[in-house]
């Protein structure tokens, strides 16, 4: 058995992410597969906007940070000019499933050959806790005071399930990361979405349910809960499609 | 001596872009430029290079960045409508200094507007409708010749400055159809390598495209500088203009693209009726020709401003003639188009208010 | 040899390690590290079986298990 040390596809520097937030966990997650894969020097992955929009300072390949909800078109672009690239954007739930929902949709339904990591916190974490599309039904945040679905904000959204309709996409499965277990199906996830991308399979998207103990106001032990408890009952993991 | 075609304007800017070698084009349609991404559909594939029918002007947009970002030389079309929704990624490509050409065929607006050409996103174009402070080398061209060599000519400035290019064209630039000698590409400038493209970070330290610039505290203001001191330079060192028959001219017409075409006919007509009428006809937007105007404002009585629109392009003529000759405007948006008739009769009116002038002083 | 480390100015006190150690062998220390912040200390090094979970579950790499080292050592 190996040691469990940091992969150099990591760089040094201390991430802004609060304490428990998932975004460390999914980051490392990444840049391991990076690693095992061989792939770095040939990776080029998106920065969204979002509480992640710094991960150029983390990630030791070519980033470009993209406006929000664009990247699966940026990397459309910078794929189908470099098909020998690994390309892969890295989203959370407004950039991916709000503003961007176009740009997702189509990309999963052309089959573009690119791997989506899709962090889905069920809140808007960099702009102080407003409501994203994934927020639950009934849940507090900054702009859904009276709790979701008082005042026609609607159900919340379902990427896997929405996309599993689409032909053209090749792999999509919800993970989480709020316990060991959920880790370490994580990262098979991740690794078998980039490994599709090499073996050119077309489009893969990994899901993963994080915790966000700053604006959902809970300790971490309790934003734990609320991932395995109320956010797997809301977004059940589980692959929804494999077409590999 | 060239191959002569005869193809419509939106297929010939299509082919020149193809022959500057253009690798990688994302559009949606939308009237009067359909025919950009028909023809590029079809003839991207020929060269080996990508069609992308994106689900947006937004897609596309982005489509483009990301393929600029990989190396290519990349290009977009769109009309009024979709232009505005570019105008955010136009930002962001401007601020992360990426090359590419942006074609807008303009149409009558605002809002869905009409499908008639128009000449009422200058403001757009030239004074930079997405956020920030940045800039975009603009072109008007006014024949399809013009367009052509135009076309080729952007993917050489957009390399050499980093900056992206737009093709201000409109609805009867794009549907109308004049042999066009297809020259072949040669590089007008010595371009520099892409130090910025991200293939990979192999044998190098890792690259990172970006526009947010939070550290240091006053990083963004070192970055707008510089693209500022960019600007300057494109300023000192690109400028197209074209005059005509300006030298003894007393009321000089100032029109860019289709509309100065036009006008050269109606200056024409009024020279044969004996007016000492002129044209200068910008052909960079921007930066934009001041010299022609401040010396023609030295010598003219009076100028005369014709664009497609309620008065945009007439605001940079104004501001270069700085008060130095009264400028008159002649012009209307929603899909008006002048006719040489309509500007003879203006400038006959101009030509006999400033006799009266000179008489009442006499 | 030590089976863990904990790199404790990088630790931002989220305890997620110490949430999920199998063993119940962690816990916050009482002092604070340069970032003002409680951080995890071994309560008892012997218990510790380096099974990595600690590493997989801290969002900074703030960790390192040397699982080599454990399995050395049984042997």
């Amino acid at each position: 058995m190996p040691n469990l040390t940091r992969t150099e596809v990591l760089t040094d520097a201390q991430t802004h992410y609060c304490p428990g937030c998932g975004h460390g966990i999914i980051h490392r997650l990444v840049a391991e597969v990076i690693d095992e894969l061989g792939i770095r020097e040939k990776t080029i992955g998106t920065a969204p906007v979002g509480c992640a929009v710094l991960l150029y300072d983390y990630f030791n390949c070519d980033i470009i940070e993209c406006a929000h909800g664009r990247p699966p078109a940026v990397a459309t672009g910078m794929k189908r000019v470099q098909p020998d690239k690994i390309v892969f954007t890295y989203q959370g739930d407004g950039d991916l499933a709000a503003i961007g929902t176009s740009e997702t949709i189509h990309a999963a339904n052309r089959g573009e050959n690119i791997t989506v990591i899709f962090v889905n916190n069920a809140i808007y974490g960099m702009t102080g806790g407003q409501m994203a599309p994934t927020t639950l039904t009934g849940m507090f945040s900054t702009t859904s005071q009276d709790g979701r679905g008082e005042h026609g904000e609607g159900p919340p959204l379902k990427v896997c399930e929405l996309l599993s309709s689409l032909e053209g996409v090749c792999y999509l499965e919800r993970t989480a990361v709020s316990t060991p277990k959920d880790v370490i199906s994580a990262k098979r996830a991740i690794k078998k979405a980039f490994q599709n991308q090499i073996d050119g399979k077309g489009f893969s998207l990994v899901e993963v349910l994080s915790m966000c103990p700053t604006d959902w106001k809970l300790s971490t032990a309790k934003a734990v809960d609320f991932v395995n408890n109320e956010m797997k009952t809301a977004f059940p993991l589980g692959v929804y499609v494999d077409r590999s | 001596m060239g191959q002569k075609i005869l193809l419509k304007g939106n297929e010939v800017m299509a082919e020149a872009a193809v022959q500057a070698g253009c690798r990688f084009f994302a559009g949606y349609p939308i009237t009067p430029q359909n025919e950009v991404p028909e023809y590029m559909s079809k003839r991207m594939p020929q060269v080996g290079g990508v069609f992308v029918q994106a689900e947006s002007e937004i897609a596309a947009i982005n489509m483009i960045f990301g393929a600029s970002a990989a190396g290519a030389r990349c290009m977009t079309s769109s009309s009024s409508p979709g232009v505005s929704l570019k105008q955010e990624g136009i930002s962001y490509i401007a601020a992360a200094e990426l090359p590419c050409l942006i074609a807008n065929m303009q149409r009558g607006g605002p809002g869905l507007g009409n499908i008639r050409a128009s000449q009422a996103d200058y403001f757009q174009a030239v004074k930079g409708g997405g956020h920030g402070d940045y800039r975009l080398i603009v072109l008007a061209p006014a024949s399809l010749q013009e367009l052509y060599n135009l076309t080729m000519n952007a993917f050489d400035w957009a390399d050499y400055y980093r900056n992206p290019v737009m093709i201000l064209g409109d609805g009867i630039l794009g549907q109308m159809a004049e042999p066009v000698e297809i020259l072949p590409y040669e590089p007008i400038l010595e371009l520099p390598e892409k130090d910025f493209v991200l293939d990979g970070c192999k044998g190098r330290k890792p690259r990172v495209v970006k526009t947010l610039i939070l550290k240091p505290a006053d990083g963004l203001i070192a970055h707008n500088e510089h693209l500022q001191e960019k600007y300057k330079r494109i300023e000192s060192e690109l400028s197209l203009c074209e005059e005509y028959q300006t030298t003894d001219a007393e009321i000089v017409i100032a029109a860019y693209g289709i509309t100065a075409r036009i006008a050269k006919g109606a200056v024409r007509m009024a020279r044969a009726k004996g007016i000492a009428a002129g044209l200068i006809r910008p052909i960079t937007l921007w930066p934009f020709p001041n010299e022609p105007f401040i010396s023609a404002a030295k010598t003219a009585s009076q100028m005369l401003v014709v664009e497609m629109s309620h008065g945009q392009f007439i605001e940079d003529v104004k501001l270069a003639v700085n008060g130095q000759c009264p400028v008159e405007f002649l012009g209307k948006g929603g899909g008006w188009y002048p006719t040489e008739e309509i500007i003879l009769e203006k400038i006959e009116s101009m030509a006999a208010a400033s006799a009266t002038a000179v008489k009442g002083k006499l | 040899m030590k089976k863990i480390h904990f790199e404790k100015h990088r630790c931002k006190g989220c305890g997620l390690c110490v949430l999920f150690c199998p063993q119940k062998n962690l816990r916050m220390s009482e002092d604070l590290n340069d970032q003002g912040l409680s951080y995890p200390e071994e309560i008892d090094p012997a218990c510790c079986t380096a099974c990595g979970l600690c590493f997989r579950m801290c969002p900074d790499v703030a960790i390192e298990v040397y699982q080599q080292v454990a399995k050395d050592k049984k042997q």
